[in-house]
């Protein structure tokens, strides 16, 4: 009894993930306590190993839990209390899920003496989560814990990374036993990512490359999620092969934007030349994206002509949405580098040259083409002038959800990756805003701003506190048009112009509401103003609320209406009235 | 032509659905049986049967059988999302295999008098099917063999008097002599 008693592994449940935190090289956790995590709380309170950020509401610990993971490569960790704080949980976790973000949640939970009592704050956490997380363990023994957050690390990291959800009854905070280092055995026999991809298919998939006359490389979020080295080697492929490159939301600066194969995003709010590519190519390269229904618009007239080779870590991708020649299972990094190796020692770099003619001819068609204005400012303009004054800066984007995130993602030139934290897969309004702390809390010397619209940022402003809580300077670039943009651009394409509940009769004073948070407010009204606000926003060294007020009617184009085919879109200049109603003829019941 | 308004709403291809039997080898876990169920009710999918039981206890391993419809691209997905789950060690379509052999046991009340009765008896016979209780006005058969026979047993016993059915579910076993 008395050597157990010196065991350094003879510890408490809630020193156990304390533990765990600093084994598994965490320094910054995202919180919010509450009477089922409280133990935990007060083994933080202990230490100082572990950094924790007190957020405002749960929902704002997982998105910047998020901005962290994306920002860094490594897993992003918040910490919340039973019911409520975990319930508030469920729209990050669901966001990490589609977005494949390494995220792991430790919630508390009643004793388990009273589960299943509608206890106080009592909830079936990992009945709610299960759905919305790669995998997630309700723990009832104190000597499972150690091998269940190991396994909860390894899980979130590993393969298609994601969410995952640890559910810790307080008695087990409370309880001790013995802890372990991670180790392998911690993970289920069952688990286990296939990372190298198969030889036979790499070698058909450059044939296929090698003999292309009208080649395309679509890349996605695995790239980035695969680290920095898919990404040499995406750029390496682009060099050797002389392919264009295009890209999804979740995959910008993989390739950068700078770089001259670069075709722009594409899908519903791509550019011309990236959907006309896509839709006439005859050799498809997908790496690391998932043929979304935003992306490939109208599935049967989607690429008809084309070879598609699919590169990705998750079987369950393939063939989901559209049918693939040559699917290789893998990761990017690894199976990449293959059909490089494979490529350099076999072919060569095949005459492309009438197919970059007829991109140039998409090309000259400058389908992000705005108009611009000298009385008010255009969303677009305030995007490019946000671009200009930030060149070459340590900068870190995050966006809301609509209008404003498809103008960033069009007018913003991502050079790096891990710069652009954006909610593509759920479409999360309220994510750029806490997802900035997260990233702020990573970097805290660069430059994070949110670009954000009038209507999302309101729903998760309270973050604006942590901000200045932590003295985490991020910038608010809030577009504002004073309406739900996107919600009204499909209204006035769809709903005869019904603006149905899409305009924010009561928008705050941002500077004052800044002021009242103890932030700084800017506003700004008139485009010649706009370079000087901006510059003035960069250089205060605290949280800033940027009211920028845009062209309220403006619209997002070009455009795929839903269901029709990339080489459907509808340009700017085309998009008049009547040319508007012809593409969206009959199209009322659109998503 | 009249071109649907939304993607969602176009089905690329018009396959016919097929029938395919699952086998998958799990963790026997808490949560394990609602995680695969999760997913078929998630995801849209269909269970015709299902079938479930601890295998290997020393290893805490379940089997769980499942009977589902969908094309082929469905069934081809269906697989790849119950592989990709952590407590998943294996799956494999039976159906695919064509080496596999499919069973169901059903116990069928039937009540009756007179010659329903015998004829209800005289049926078990044919279809190997035992009576495990007997009351005077009536009995419990049971019988095994795979979904069309005991559909067939079932509707045989309707008009005979065909109180209540309880059944199984499928449980299939690849032929030969190596194992899943």
């Amino acid at each position: 009894m008395s050597d157990k008693s010196h065991d350094p592994n003879q510890m408490t449940g809630a020193a156990m993930i304390v533990r765990a935190l600093i084994d598994h090289g965490v320094t910054d956790i995202f919180g919010y306590p509450g009477g089922a995590v409280l133990p935990i709380y007060d083994e933080i309170f202990q230490q100082s190993e572990v950094q924790h950020i007190l957020v405002r509401h749960e929902q704002g610990a997982g998105h910047a839990a998020e901005g962290y993971a994306r920002s860094t490569g490594k897993p992003g960790v918040a910490l919340v209390t039973s019911g409520p704080g975990a319930t508030n949980m469920v729209t990050p976790l669901t966001d990490a899920l589609m977005d494949s973000i390494p995220l792991v949640c430790i919630s508390g939970q009643v004793p388990t003496h009273l589960i299943g009592n509608d206890a106080f704050q009592e909830c079936d956490t990992v009945g709610i989560t299960r759905p919305c997380t790669k995998h997630n363990w309700l723990v009832r023994d104190v000597n499972d814990l150690a091998k269940v957050l190991h396994e909860a690390f390894y899980v979130a990291t590993s393969g298609r990374p994601g969410p995952v959800l640890v559910d810790v009854p307080k008695d087990v905070q409370f309880a001790t036993g013995t802890y372990h280092p991670p180790r392998k055995s911690d993970v289920h026999r069952s688990y286990a990512p296939r990372v190298k991809g198969d030889a036979t298919q790499i070698r058909k998939a450059v044939s296929l490359l090698a003999n292309a006359k009208r080649p395309v490389i679509y890349s996605g979020g695995g790239v980035i999620n695969s680290g920095s080295e898919a990404t040499h080697l995406l750029r390496e492929l682009v060099e050797v092969t002389g392919f264009p490159i295009t890209s999804t939301l979740m995959g910008l600066g993989a390739y950068p934007a700078s770089g001259k194969n670069w075709l722009g995003m594409l899908g519903m709010h791509g550019t011309y030349e990236a959907n006309m590519t896509m839709h006439d190519c005859d050799v498809m390269l997908c790496v690391g994206a998932r043929f979304d229904d935003r992306i490939t618009g109208r599935v049967d007239a989607f690429s008809p002509g084309s070879k598609k080779i699919h590169i990705d870590i998750d079987p369950s991708s393939i063939n989901k949405n559209i049918r693939v020649d040559v699917p290789i299972i893998g990761d990017c990094g690894n199976v990449l580098g293959d059909i490089l190796q494979v490529f350099k020692a076999e072919a060569k770099k095949p005459d492309i040259k009438s197919w970059w003619q007829q991109i140039a001819q998409w090309r000259a068609r400058n389908s992000l083409y705005y108009k611009k204005s000298s009385d008010v400012i255009l969303p677009q303009h305030a995007i490019q002038a946000l671009f200009e004054q930030t060149r070459g800066k340590d900068t870190y984007i995050t966006t809301e959800v609509g209008q404003h995130q498809m103008w960033a993602a069009q007018f913003y030139g991502f050079e790096e990756p891990h710069r652009w934290m954006t909610s593509g897969g759920l479409g999360t309004m309220g994510y750029g805003l806490p997802a900035a702390v997260g990233v702020q809390v990573a970097h805290p010397d660069s430059l994070v701003i949110d670009i954000a619209g009038d209507a999302s940022v309101q729903m998760t402003m309270q973050e604006m506190s942590t901000a200045v809580q932590y003295e985490l300077p991020i910038k608010i670039f809030i577009l504002n048009n004073q309406y739900m943009g996107m919600v009204r651009q499909w209204q006035q394409l769809l709903h005869g112009n019904r603006l149905s509940h899409s305009y924010s009769e009561a928008l705050p004073d941002f500077v004052k509401l800044a002021e009242a948070y103890g932030a700084v407010g800017l506003q700004v009204h008139k485009p010649a103003d706009l370079d000087g606000a901006i510059k003035e926003m960069i250089s205060v060294k605290r949280p800033v609320l940027f009211d920028c007020r845009v062209a309220a009617l403006e619209n997002c184009f070009p455009m795929i209406p839903s269901g029709k085919a990339h080489n459907e879109m509808l340009l700017p200049e085309q998009a008049n009235d009547e040319a508007t109603a012809k593409a969206f003829a009959g199209g009322k019941a659109l998503v | 032509m009249n071109q649907p308004a939304s993607a969602y709403f176009i089905e690329d291809r018009h396959d016919p659905n097929e029938t395919h039997t699952l086998a998958v080898l799990v963790q026997n876990e808490p949560g394990v049986l609602a995680r695969v169920i999760g997913l078929f009710s998630g995801r849209g999918y269909n269970i015709e049967s299902l079938t479930v039981s601890e295998t290997e206890a020393q290893k805490h391993l379940s089997r769980i059988t499942i009977v589902t419809t969908g094309t082929p691209m469905v069934i081809a997905q269906i697989k790849n999302q119950l592989d990709r789950m952590i407590p998943v060690y294996q799956v494999v379509d039976m159906t695919q295999t064509k080496r596999s052999i499919e069973r169901e046991l059903a116990m069928v009340k039937v009540r009756g008098q007179g010659e329903h009765r015998v004829e209800a008896l005289r049926l078990a016979d044919a279809f190997r099917a035992r009576v495990i209780d007997a009351t005077t006005e009536s009995f419990v058969f049971e019988i095994t063999g795979n979904t069309d026979k005991i559909n067939q047993y079932i509707d045989l016993m309707r008009p005979l008097g065909l109180v209540e059915v309880s059944r199984t579910g499928v449980a299939a076993i690849g032929r030969g002599p190596e194992g899943m």
